[in-house]
């Protein structure tokens, strides 16, 4: 996993291998990439932070839901779909639900901009999206579950 | 062996001067007397162009560009002061009032502070865009300093300053945009923090009121700059 020498270039990849392996970055998980890469805490928690890619809390269990924010998909609602599913869901981006089954991300732009407004459900990229359509999905899953 | 410096000659404000080809063109102006306003560059600490309000404008380059970093070229011609330059600048000046909580009267920085100042030399009496009101935090668990991030404009001296001067870089930046806001090691409390070495350099080199010593009132605080130019020429290697 580390074996590009150590250098402070390795950060993204390390985190990048971390997020995949653990599903999201820990705090004991900075703590360590920023003593074996020898990079000051702050610098690693400042990237770790700045890309939406990766998540400092645990994803939730089963379901995620990510809802495209860039430009194209704002022009085309993005933004409704995702207040309406966070008044629903009672969660922010980047968070879970309290049982841990949804977790709602969002991303800034999915390169597929013809299908805006898009959403990535369970790693399935569904194009023209509504809220109510969301919400549904939202529903069948978690009826699905119990 | 190293390489002779050339010098380069340009205009400013129609002015003409020389300089020496490693130098910006914020640099060569303050040594001319010409005024050009900044917020994040500071003598001592490399150059950021965070805060753009050292726009300038350059004859045949369509943008404004920062003059904190950019290197003067020959034959370059620089206005310092069009309407435009100065629209743009109070533009930057006024979008930096709106996005945090400066409120001057109940400040330890108050008639001291650099972005008070700025706004006073713009003749800015009032911001045209709407105030955002964001909630921040201010963290006194450091048992000699605070940070109060209500009065960050994120010029990132203290980064610069605790990675460049004192090298324990216990200052960054987390988050991007708007969320963006200066950290102690992993977001943890500056009281808690391991790396920090509590030297206060951070504390002096802040534009604002927004790190402060403890016990500090009203107008109280004082920043004391003189380590910075001290420190960086007794540290410059003498040939």
């Amino acid at each position: 996993m580390r074996r590009m020498g150590y250098g402070h270039h390795a950060l993204i990849e390390t985190l990048h291998s971390i997020q995949e392996s653990f599903g999201y970055l820990d705090e004991d998980a900075l703590r360590y990439v920023a003593t074996t890469l020898r990079l000051p805490l702050s610098r690693v928690y400042g990237v770790a932070t700045f890309y939406q890619f990766f998540r400092l809390k645990p994803k939730g269990e089963h379901h995620t839901c990510v809802i495209c924010v860039g430009t194209a998909c704002h022009l085309k609602g993005a933004t409704t779909i995702l207040e309406q599913l966070e008044q629903r869901l009672g969660i922010k981006p980047g968070g879970a639900t309290a049982d841990g089954k949804v977790s709602l991300l969002t991303a800034r732009c999915l390169a597929s901009c013809g299908l805006a407004p898009a959403v990535v459900l369970d790693g399935k990229v569904m194009g023209k999206f509504t809220a109510d359509a969301a919400i549904a999905w939202i529903q069948k899953w978690v009826a699905h579950d119990t | 062996m190293t390489l002779p410096i050339r010098v380069r000659t340009l205009k400013i404000d129609d002015r003409d001067v020389s300089a020496r080809e490693d130098e910006t063109i914020l640099e060569v102006a303050r040594e001319n007397g010409i005024d050009i306003p900044s917020l994040c560059y500071l003598e001592g600490l490399s150059a950021v162009g965070g805060c753009r309000l050292c726009l300038v404008d350059v004859r045949g380059v369509p943008r404004p560009v920062p003059a904190c970093v950019t290197r003067v070229e020959e034959g370059m011609q620089i206005t310092t002061n069009s309407e435009r330059i100065v629209k743009y600048r109070r533009m930057n000046l006024e979008l930096l009032f709106t996005e945090g909580n400066h409120i001057c009267a109940v400040c330890v920085s108050n008639g001291r502070c650099e972005l008070q100042g700025l706004a006073q030399s713009f003749g800015m009496t009032h911001v045209h865009f709407p105030y955002l009101y964001p909630q921040l935090k201010v963290d006194a668990s450091h048992e000699r300093y605070v940070i109060d991030h209500n009065r960050c404009v994120l010029c990132m001296r203290c980064v610069r300053v605790c990675d460049e001067i004192e090298g324990a870089h216990t200052w960054d930046v987390m988050g991007r945009g708007i969320e963006a806001q200066v950290i102690t090691d992993l977001n943890q409390p500056w009281g808690t923090s391991d790396t920090c070495t509590s030297c206060g350099k951070c504390v002096h080199v802040c534009p604002t009121g927004a790190l402060f010593e403890k016990g500090k009132s009203v107008a109280e605080m004082l920043k004391k700059r003189q380590f910075l130019p001290y420190l960086k020429l007794m540290r410059e290697e003498h040939v």
